[in-house]
């Protein structure tokens, strides 16, 4: 059953079609992460989902409750933390962590909140005025952790941390999974989300334009592969090579993966000293959908 | 040497000069225009002789001595003495402000926000930054205490001398001078600005309270109060520049103090611990009313003591009424044709003051609910949204907020002309001057319910604002235009019966109660139906 579920949900302010039809899926103790470059609807599509902007139309089903109308019960199981925290600068941390539980009519653990303090290196008793970007995301990192949450929405959480911090988050967000929690991730560090994210959807100009599993996404982009070869060889017109690339000592380039085993003949032929490949990373299936234009939305 | 503890003062103190091109100015000018308009008003509404001993026999009260300062020169209670006394204090007050909020910019702020290092940084004195604000302020008093003196001189009232008029000027300007050097050891003290103007306002209102005690009930005290010393110059009465010199000695050794204090420090950090706060919230401060209350809490009690300080002025002057009426035509246009005498014309005016009253009491009500809408523009909203709170109670605690604010500024200046009413006025009831400000209260919710209704809208805020001027307007000048009633109905403040004058009518008052709960109910379903910005 999903957790999530939006059917074409679209979303105009005025003139402007933010959203131009988002169908995301998030499943029970799934991480789904949420890729796309700055103004491509993430936050939008994220705002929609916490009853904080109505959709022009679509459906959006959390918990199989409606987003907007159910807003108030849907918010008791869910926590948030978005990428600009904006805080009270007279309050402390402390303080604030503590509201921001409260409202969720949770009850403050108080050993959690202190346990969740230490690994994220806050000090809850300096006023939020004082804080650095990287600490007043914390503060909304541990609100959100401190009290357990079927689902956590999490927008950019990660924008302002030192990687030590970004790995604290990273362990919050396996235990959460763990406790079969759901977190819907959005985020521009891709290694961030390789490493916690079981789906991916990435999001170009309003429109969910691909999505589905890691290994999935990954068939259908191309493998990096650096070989070394006895006779110089030229592959850059061969259909399915890209990027073709003369190094120091051999060529490093990248094949679609239906081309692979016809342009792994053709190197070999050229007696094949070395090969080295890698998997297509995150980094590049989003270049391939934002660098190659609308070749498939 | 030197140059390790001050190069570059001059270019850092152009610097800031070059910030404050607007501000300063306008500062000056302020000073000017009511420095000016007051003496000029004083001229005209006490032309003769008698005119001034009947206000100097009015004026001599425990009220008006708590609030001003003692008054010199009764026997001879020129306009010089009138302008010393009734004006010299509160503008030195606020000289004394403008100078806080100057130099904690220049000092506590730039540090906070990583201008002084960047600047420290570069091979500039250790004390440089703080030596030109203090360098800068200099010659911006000094300047302050020339333009008044010569604007004083300017408009030649014979009892408005030479000598007093720049005395006058030098005792603002050496107020700004010794609150200049305060701020400066203030923000070597505290860790943030904030802290740094809260605590120099702190030293200025003990200064301000210091003096009071002393003037109303124990002299010597008032002797532990710079303002003290400067009132004791007795501008125009006997000109006594020494106290100006003794004032001005004791803020340069504030000053040093301050530079010793800034030397020994590092940047960035505070002489005094960083007051760490609590790290977790108290039961109230976790619910939703409790916190918004919280966070408008100095507001709050800034709003009602400048309410009881508003109608306490307007209670101790209720004994001069004769004369405002007599002397202003305007005033007594406002009050209508049929003009009573004594207690009855006392009564006429106090209904006029309660409508006034109650539409300032207003302005504070209106900014809590717009607190709301700010929160918005900060984009803090969208974190509590996402919470389990309603909209309808994030919205209801913010009206429940305007409504104490409400209770409590309409209390304070209720109670602060009544008291002040009574005190310098026997015939006159405290419950007659108290219920006259107080019966307002329901005329006063419409306004929070229309600005409920707009934070809700998310938009035409200003409305409210247009609204309350126009309720103003129709106070203050329909009477002068003669507006058609349908015109004057149309604010809520006319709707309510006018004590002690007018007949209580409590449907009338049931009336506005159900307009504002009709407001409320409607500002609360349009806010849960319209996308939040942020």
């Amino acid at each position: 059953m999903s957790v999530l579920e939006t059917q074409g949900i679209t979303k105009r302010f005025g003139e402007v079609e933010a959203l131009k039809g988002v169908d995301l899926n998030v499943g029970k103790g799934e991480v789904l992460g949420f890729i796309g470059p700055n103004g491509a609807g993430k936050s939008t599509t994220i705002r929609v989902l916490l009853g904080i902007i109505k959709a022009n139309s679509g459906e959006a089903k959390i918990f199989g409750q409606d987003v907007w109308k159910d807003a108030v019960e849907l918010h008791k199981r869910m926590a948030y933390v978005p990428g600009d925290v904006n805080l009270w600068p007279n309050l402390t941390g402390g303080q604030v962590i503590d509201y921001f539980i409260s409202l969720r009519g949770a009850q403050v653990n108080k050993e959690r909140k202190l346990e969740l303090v230490e690994r994220f290196q806050l000090d809850p008793t300096k006023k939020c005025g004082t804080y650095s970007k990287g600490n007043r995301q914390k503060v909304a990192l541990i609100a959100a952790f401190a009290a357990e949450a079927d689902l956590y929405i999490l927008d950019e959480p990660t924008s302002g941390l030192d990687p030590l911090m970004e790995r604290v988050f990273q362990q919050c967000v396996i235990e959460a999974k763990e406790r079969g929690s759901s977190v819907l991730l959005s985020s521009h560090i891709l290694s961030e989300v390789e490493k916690l994210c079981d789906h991916v959807a990435i999001i170009r100009d309003g429109a969910v334009i691909e999505s589905g599993s890691l290994t999935e996404l990954r068939h259908l982009t191309r493998t990096h592969l650096y070989i070394e070869t006895k006779a110089s060889v030229d592959l850059s017109d061969e259909l399915g090579v890209f990027e073709w690339k003369q190094e120091k000592d051999g060529y490093s380039f990248q094949v679609d993966s239906d081309s692979l085993s016809s342009v792994m003949k053709k190197v070999s032929e050229h007696g094949l000293l070395k090969v080295e490949s890698a998997p297509p990373t995150l980094e590049d299936l989003f270049m391939r959908h934002y660098e190659t234009g609308g070749d498939n939305s | 040497m030197t140059n390790h503890w001050f190069r570059r003062v001059l270019p850092i103190a152009l610097w800031q000069l070059k910030q404050d091109r607007v501000r300063i100015p306008v500062w000056i000018m302020s000073f000017l225009a009511v420095t000016l308009t007051t003496v000029t008003l004083f001229e005209s509404l006490y032309p003769s002789a008698e005119d001034r001993m009947q206000l100097a026999h009015s004026v001599v009260n425990p009220a008006i001595t708590a609030l001003l300062g003692p008054a010199y020169g009764v026997d001879n209670y020129d306009v010089g003495a009138i302008l010393a006394h009734q004006m010299l204090l509160f503008t030195a007050v606020v000289v004394a402000v403008m100078s806080i909020l100057i130099v904690t910019r220049h000092t506590r702020e730039g540090e906070e926000e990583g201008r002084a290092e960047l600047i420290s940084s570069l091979p500039v004195g250790r004390l440089s930054n703080l030596v030109s604000t203090l360098l800068v302020q200099f010659i911006v008093y000094a300047i302050l205490s020339l333009f008044i003196g010569l604007a004083l001189v300017s408009i030649n009232i014979p009892s408005v001398t030479i000598e007093g008029s720049f005395l006058y000027g030098a005792a603002l300007g050496v107020t700004g001078f010794f609150f200049a050097a305060v701020t400066a050891v203030m923000a070597q003290l505290s860790e943030t600005a904030r802290g740094t103007m809260g605590l120099s306002f702190a030293v200025l209102l003990t200064f301000y309270l210091i003096r009071a005690i002393g003037d109303v009930s124990y002299e010597p005290l008032s002797w532990f109060s710079p303002l003290g010393w400067m009132l004791e110059s007795r501008v125009f009465v006997e000109n006594n520049w020494w106290m100006i010199v003794l004032v001005f000695g004791v803020a340069v050794l504030i000053g040093m103090f301050a530079m010793y204090l800034n030397a020994i420090r590092d940047i960035g950090a505070g002489l005094l611990p960083s007051k760490s706060g609590k790290p977790h919230a108290s039961k109230w401060l976790k619910s939703p009313l409790g916190f918004t209350i919280r966070m408008q809490r100095t507001s709050i009690i800034a709003w009602s003591i400048g309410m009881f300080v508003f109608g306490a002025t307007y209670g101790s002057v209720l004994v001069e009424t004769d004369t405002y009426v007599a002397e202003i035509e305007i005033m007594a246009q406002m009050l209508g044709e049929d003009l009573g005498t004594g207690i009855e014309l006392i009564e006429q005016f106090i209904v006029m003051l309660g409508v006034i009253i109650s539409i300032a009491a207003t302005i504070p009500m209106i900014l809590s609910v717009y607190r709301l809408s700010k929160e918005e523009k900060n984009n803090r909203i969208e974190q509590v949204a996402a919470t389990a709170l309603s909209r309808r109670k994030l919205l209801g605690s913010y009206v429940v907020t305007a409504l104490i604010v409400s209770l409590l500024v309409m209390g304070s200046a209720a109670f602060g002309m009544a008291l002040a009413g009574t005190l310098t006025l026997d015939e006159l009831a405290f419950s007659t001057a108290f219920n006259a400000i107080i019966v307002y209260l329901p005329a006063t919710w419409i306004m929070i319910g229309l600005a409920a209704l707009f934070v809700g809208l998310g938009k035409f805020k200003g409305l409210t604002w247009l609204y309350l001027g126009y309720a103003f307007i129709v106070v203050y000048l329909g009477g002068i235009l003669e507006f058609p009633s349908w015109m004057k109905s149309l604010s809520p403040y006319e709707l309510v019966p006018g004590l002690p004058v007018e007949e209580m009518n409590w449907s009338a008052l049931f009336s506005l109660l159900m307009i504002f709960v009709a407001l409320i109910i409607m500002s609360l379903q349009v806010y849960s139906k319209r996308d939040l910005k942020g």
